[in-house]
């Protein structure tokens, strides 16, 4: 009936076949997601929200609520990661000797690659993102990111990278390969079917948002701060946001350009990575190492900070060592480029080379002790109160030491060679990411949810949540470390030693442990919002803050300060608090604010439709969404209506408002 | 050939009945408790690393408790001073331990890392223990293929598939390849594994000192038979291996290059294989990926391409199956369409081997019926 070239020219090489027509689960799943989408979509309709989330929210690039959505989709893409998780847990759990699982390899492996890729890629970094977006501004007490536009457009990229990975579950398959897409395995040889360059387009086009917000905030961090904060005088979260921005810079494009000569291998027949035609794999090894091991400083380094913060804040004293925890930061920076090779000790490098990158190693967690310390000496004569952020925190330092531990053992490269790709592998970077990265975004939430939304968080659900997830983590990987001590390699999908079962047993108990935590993380946000009254935070610093984003309002407005706040200390609101500093409250001005703009929610979608196109061989859609990405950039440059004004009648009335609930709270607590 | 097979059962048995001792006494752990001399020393390397480490690591935990218990808000009588936040003495001490530790564990590590280097000769059998001047280590080729593992012994003319022997106390030279993608060839309780990439050889060498039956597998994933990669590698007496080794012999199956090109193949829980007679250049020809009749082996085209490469005809791929092409060089109709990743896929033959072909090492059964023998579940013959 149809002529198939003229399909293959219209549709590449998607067919009916790439959708999930054979498997009732898969299609059951897929029309719940599609119906719920669509109850979603007409309830927004129904409650005519539609204007207010284009106008507040997709379109804003307010760097505040851009910070909170990068939270809601680190969120949501958690939950997709941790289903893979979970699904990889049963899996191992059960498939012993004559029993296969219920996932056959071809799905398996699909699960390990998208669990590694969605938890770093799309959870990890919004989370760490999101945070940053959300607390520096504040912190150094600007109106806004350098580049507001640049911000929502680096969200909304980030976003569609997100959308390409999940449309891979219903429209044909994700990569078979791990999480770093090895070659010659990702090679068009090896992996010829759309899997690969899903994973493609996935990072190229996420990674464009996530070098952009790089360049963004360290343009923020250097150029916007308050007068008076000398970069000595900046709160520490903010020195570690900037070493990772700087790694962010340095790194990605290392990435964006190994995948660029993937993609080449794939779409047009070049051998740089393939065995045959003097391809070279190992570069490809060496070059997305060079990437990826900065990649876990620039994860870390921002939940440093956020540890930093909350240890003071919740000890009630100054940071021990600020300025060591500064060059620590700084030395953290510079190593994380000198070590890559250590992911790869058993390539078959020389003994000298092999203990050069050790030792670079094992020289990174000198400063990562000095910090620790400097952490335990802050609590060192406090007065520590155990609220959720520094629950987390304590949590942390021990769960993070033993990673660390395990990660120097991991650097001895005659240790190595026993370890390496072994389920103690497995266990240690679950440890510090774990340990330090979900950790840390936990205590940052609980920090500073109430900056953000003017109430607190649920203490209850916040317990639960972390006295399932904190045991949960330990009951979930110990057992990883003592079956990589039995010599047991990851990614299997069947083994035969029934011995070894009851530790895989035990491991998804911790995984379920794990999904009550995350449970009780939602259920906590929802039992605050609904008791948001009683949680209410009327004076905008709810902890006894130190830095300047508790001196605003809870949430604060739109501009942030009326007036831009003069810095004379390193932990300025608590210098501000101890002069008695009195908040202005009349002479306001006009404040300039940028305006929000639907353009990056336009390029993010023709990005996903340019991707849709490259991974289907749909030539003709990729070429028209390209030409819609610059046709759209050009047009954005010619829009002049970039900025406003809030007139001065506005700000008077809203910082009135916060005048009377300030003298409200004093009456009530007096 | 079937030792593995015969001796399950009962051993399965026994584990089950010992599991709770086997918990508490993490008894088989073989990384701790290996029986190769290599693999000792890297044991005992973790543990001294571990020990130093622990130097650190206890105080840490210790203090962190301590504080964080003694300094709670409630306990009024915990000295407070909220504005002391430097001390010289103490940051000196904060940066001085880690860095006598590293220090000396940076020594241990240039050393242990040159001892143990996969690519030095052995040098001893234990602690000790010299090696007699007449002993020539043993050599196996090793080549890893879709997904099982080729042994090549040149010295004896044998080859075996996924079965390795070797006699006690004899150094083991392995030279290692792959014929497609990466894997890494592990035997946790012989020594550290090492990579197997196409196109390249790398070396490890080890000695086992116990005799027994011992486990080997690929530890780097390369695809869907991944799982399965898996041998038995036995430790012998002097006698017991010349007999095995004569046993390989007896066999009448050659391991001829048209034989290689059909073990090739991609197949999954491969069972073992014995050939009694092997072609000498096997292994070079499969370093070298020239193993198909009429392909150009990679030296020789490094050879033409040091002296200025072989004009333009030269640029035509010569190892016979080409390369894999672009998908901006294919015909629509030569797109294919993958499928969803939930569609069954038929039991098929082993996999293709072109470059590109969409049907390519994917083999794995979408719906696998349980196996009566496990570990047995598909197997091929060359």
């Amino acid at each position: 009936m149809f002529d198939p070239a003229i399909m293959k020219t219209i549709f590449g090489r998607l067919t009916l076949e790439s959708l999930p027509l054979h498997e009732p689960i898969v299609m059951a799943t897929f029309a719940a997601v599609a119906v719920g989408g669509i109850a979603l979509l007409a309830a927004i309709t129904y409650f005519k929200l539609w204007t207010w989330l284009w106008k507040e929210w997709l379109t804003s690039v307010d760097h505040k609520k851009v910070g909170i959505m990068y939270m809601i989709l680190g969120t949501v893409m958690l939950l997709r990661g941790f289903s893979d998780a979970i699904m990889m847990r049963a899996q191992q759990a059960m498939a012993f000797g004559a029993n296969e699982g219920f996932l056959p390899a071809h799905h398996y492996d699909q699960v390990f690659t998208a669990h590694g890729v969605i938890m770093i890629f799309f959870v990890a970094m919004p989370f760490v993102t999101g945070i940053m977006n959300y607390v520096i501004p504040l912190q150094i007490g600007a109106r806004d990111v350098s580049f507001p536009f640049l911000n929502n457009m680096s969200f909304w990229m980030t976003a569609a990278g997100a959308v390409i990975v999940m449309m891979s579950l219903f429209i044909g398959e994700f990569a078979r390969t791990g999480w770093l897409a090895m070659p010659p395995l990702s090679g068009v040889a090896y992996s010829p079917d759309v899997g690969v360059d899903y994973y493609i387009w996935a990072l190229q086009i996420a990674g464009v948002g996530t070098l952009l917000s790089g360049v963004n905030l360290i343009a923020t961090i250097v150029k916007m701060r308050a007068p008076g904060m000398s970069m000595m005088k900046m709160p520490i979260f903010c020195w570690t946001a900037l070493c990772t921005n700087v790694l962010v810079v340095a790194a990605f494009p290392v990435l964006t350009a190994v995948l660029a000569l993937l993609s080449l291998d794939r779409y047009i027949g070049t051998a740089i990575f393939t065995n045959e035609l003097g391809g070279n794999p190992m570069m490809y090894v060496n070059l997305i190492w060079i990437w990826g091991h900065p990649e876990v400083y620039i994860l870390i380094l921002p939940l440093f900070g956020v540890f930093s913060e909350v240890t003071s804040t919740f000890s009630g004293k100054r940071l021990f060592g600020y300025t060591s925890m500064v060059y620590a930061t700084v030395v953290i920076t510079i190593l994380a480029y000198l070590v890559w090779l250590h992911h790869f000790f058993t390539m078959g490098s020389g003994a000298s080379v092999n203990s050069f990158f050790g030792i670079t190693t094992m020289v990174i967690s000198i400063p990562t002790g000095a910090k620790i310390f400097n952490w335990l000496f802050t609590m060192y004569r406090g007065r520590i109160r155990f609220e959720l952020p520094m629950m987390w925190t304590v949590a942390f330092m021990i769960t993070f030491t033993i990673g660390g531990m395990t990660g120097v053992l991991l650097a001895v490269p005659p240790a190595d060679f026993v370890l390496h790709n072994s389920l103690f592998l497995v266990a240690h970077f679950h440890n510090v990411i774990i340990g330090g990265v979900l950790f840390g975004t936990f205590a940052a939430i609980n920090y500073w949810f109430p900056k953000a939304f003017g109430f607190r968080l649920n203490e209850w659900w916040g317990k639960l949540s972390f006295w399932m997830w904190v045991p949960g983590f330990y009951v979930a990987f110990m057992p990883l470390y003592v079956l990589g001590l039995m010599g047991v390699t990851r990614r299997l999908r069947h083994f035969d030693d029934p011995s070894l079962q009851i530790w895989f047993v035990i491991a998804a108990i911790g995984a379920a442990m794990i999904a009550v935590g995350i449970a009780a993380f939602l259920i906590q946000i929802f039992v605050s919002v609904r008791n948001r009254e009683a949680l209410r935070d009327t004076t905008g610093d709810p902890w006894n803050g130190r830095t300047l984003e508790w001196a605003t309002s809870s949430p604060p407005p739109a501009y942030n300060f009326a007036f831009t706040p003069i810095v004379h200390d390193g932990d300025a609101y608590a210098d501000m608090k101890a002069r008695g500093h009195d908040r202005p409250v009349t002479g306001f001005r006009p404040i300039h604010m940028p305006s929000n703009t639907g353009t990056g929610v336009i390029l993010a979608g023709f990005a996903v439709a340019l991707g849709f196109g490259m991974i289907w061989y749909i030539w003709w859609l990729a070429a028209a969404s390209m030409l819609g990405l610059v046709a759209t950039s050009i047009i954005h440059t010619f829009n002049y209506k970039r900025d406003y004004h809030i007139p001065v009648e506005e700000v008077e009335r809203i910082e009135n408002a916060r005048t009377a609930l300030l003298v409200q709270h004093k009456v009530t607590t007096a | 050939m079937m030792l593995d097979r015969s001796t399950r059962s009962p051993r399965r048995r026994r584990l089950l009945a010992g599991l709770p001792l086997l918990l508490l006494g993490g008894c088989n752990m073989v990384v701790m408790n290996p029986a190769g001399d290599v693999a000792v020393q890297q044991r005992d390397l973790i543990l001294v690393a571990t020990g130093l480490m622990l130097l650190i690591i206890l105080p840490v935990l210790a203090l962190t408790g301590l504080f964080a218990w003694r300094y709670r808000a409630s306990n009024q009588a915990a000295k407070y001073e909220p504005d002391w936040d430097h001390s010289t003495q103490l940051e000196l001490v904060i940066w001085a331990i880690p860095l006598l530790i590293v220090i000396v564990l940076g020594a241990v590590t240039w050393v242990s890392t040159h001892v143990l280097d996969p690519y030095r000769p052995i040098e001893r059998l234990g602690p000790g223990r010299t090696i007699a001047q007449n002993v020539r280590p043993l050599e196996v080729q090793v080549v890893a293929l879709d997904w099982k593992w080729l042994f090549i012994y040149p010295e004896y003319g044998i080859a075996t598939v996924n079965q390795l022997a070797a006699p006690v106390d004899r150094p083991i030279e392995f030279k290692l390849t792959s014929s497609t993608v990466m894997n890494a060839f592990y035997i946790p309780s012989l020594a550290g594994m090492i990579y197997a990439m196409p196109g390249m050889e790398t070396k490890l060498h080890a000695v086992i000192n116990k005799p027994g039956n011992y486990e080997g597998m690929s530890s780097n994933y390369s695809g869907a038979g991944y799982s399965g990669m898996r041998f038995r590698f036995y430790g012998m007496s002097d006698q017991g291996f010349d007999k095995w080794v004569a046993g390989v012999r007896a066999k009448s199956m050659p391991l001829t290059r048209a034989n290689y090109l059909r073990l090739e193949k991609p197949t999954e829980n491969v069972r073992p294989m014995h050939f009694g007679t092997v072609d000498p250049q096997l292994y070079k020809a499969a370093v070298n990926m020239c193993v198909r009749p009429g392909s150009m082996c990679m030296d020789h085209m490094m050879m033409i391409d040091a002296q200025g490469g072989g004009g333009k005809h030269s640029a035509e791929p010569r190892n016979g199956v080409g390369h894999a092409e672009g998908a901006l060089e294919k015909q629509p109709e030569e797109k294919g369409a993958p499928g969803h990743w939930s569609k069954p896929r038929e039991p098929t033959p082993p996999g293709a081997q072109q470059p590109g072909a969409q049907r390519n090492r994917d083999l794995t059964l979408n719906r696998m019926p349980p196996a009566a023998t496990p570990g047995l579940r598909q197997s091929v013959r060359a």
